[in-house]
């Protein structure tokens, strides 16, 4: 089966975020009303696996030893079947 | 171990930049400095042919991911087993700009536990956010366990520069107190961000260039074998290549980022 799997890599609360900062700060000076900006970057990984569970044990592992730095990303993983 | 006898390793991938640099003030102090491009070494095997191993400065792999992390993972699925025993032997590593966000990435820094299999730290978005290149004053803090800055006088200041967008050296939130507690119990912590007279910045920008937590600028491991630091010595090599090089009389022809490289050669002359 074939599986589309979407990492979503976020920031953990309590870090700062300058590059939302700075993005902020800058929508506001383009005139919108902006509190907050928050930064996230997604993988969007095709994969073939015997079900979901195993497609989501897979991405799991590989958002751990690559694109999750435990120190400041927070991460959720959503996967639908194609 | 002779000067001339000494190899140096300068680890280069795509997007490595700094790596010439690097070997030449490897070289002009005596040793043999070769680049290999990973790859290179991966096919012939040869690491453990050398005596240190620098990851130099740069973009590895265009930064992507996040910077040092694609790097630290083809290294250790190419060269694992290879970079097991240069470590277990104790031979130094040196990791300049993205070469010390690749140790920390690789789990080799800070290392509480050995090399860990994810990361204790990071080094992120600079706060402000923005690539940052200018010259920054360090303190050496280091008591003596690092192999790179052991000869040079505690609380001694550099003048060093830096460049890089994602400098800013994070612990988890939560164990930040605990962590600098090991950090400095182990005497791994090496240079600190500080102002001219040695007074550390305290986050103050642009002292602190990147809003490092505690000012940190450069760690090592348990063991002072595995040194990584955000600014680049390879850039303060000659007086020449100080901002002010013009309007000063120089009484040596060479800048502070010579302490560095000459200390880690009288250590390998020592030991190996």
């Amino acid at each position: 089966m074939k599986y589309s799997a979407k990492i979503e890599v976020s920031l953990k609360p309590g870090h700062s975020n300058p590059e939302g900062e700075t993005t902020a700060r800058l929508l506001k000076e383009l005139g919108y009303t902006v509190e907050t900006v928050d930064v996230s970057k997604v993988y969007t990984v095709t994969l073939n696996a015997s079900s979901a569970t195993d497609a989501r044990a897979v991405v799991e592992e590989m958002s751990k030893r690559l694109l999750v730095n435990p120190t400041k990303d927070d991460y959720t993983i959503s996967i639908v079947e194609q | 171990m002779k000067t001339e006898d000494i190899k140096v390793c300068v680890l280069r991938v795509g997007g490595t930049n700094c790596d010439y640099e690097t070997a030449r003030a490897f070289k002009e102090l005596g040793t043999q400095a070769e680049i290999k491009h990973i790859n290179e070494l991966a096919k012939h095997g040869d690491l453990l042919n050398y005596n240190i191993l620098v990851l130099p400065g740069g973009f590895s792999f265009g930064d992507y991911v996040r910077s040092g992390v694609i790097f630290a993972r083809s290294l250790n699925a190419k060269l694992g087993k290879q970079m097991k025993q240069f470590i277990d032997e104790n031979r130094p590593i040196l990791g300049i700009c993205n070469g010390f966000q690749i140790l920390v990435e690789y789990g080799l820094l800070p290392g509480f536990d050995g090399t860990d299999p994810y990361s204790q730290a990071t080094l992120t978005t600079n706060n402000p956010q923005g690539f940052k290149c200018n010259w920054v004053y360090l303190k050496n803090e280091n008591k003596g366990n690092c192999l790179f800055t052991n000869k040079i006088p505690q609380n001694k200041i550099l003048k060093i520069p830096i460049a890089h967008g994602e400098g800013r050296f994070l612990f988890p939130v939560e164990k930040e107190k605990q962590y600098l507690e090991k950090l400095v119990d182990n005497d791994m912590l090496v240079f600190r961000y500080c102002d001219e007279n040695g007074t550390p910045a305290n986050g103050a920008y642009p002292i602190n260039p990147n809003g490092a937590y505690h000012d940190i600028a450069g760690i090592c491991n348990k063991e002072g074998t595995i040194f990584g630091l955000m600014p680049h010595p390879e850039r303060a090599m000659y007086w020449w290549q100080e901002p002010d090089w013009t309007s000063k009389t120089h009484t040596t022809p060479y800048g502070d980022g010579k302490l560095l490289f000459e200390n880690i050669i009288t250590n390998v002359n020592k030991t190996q």
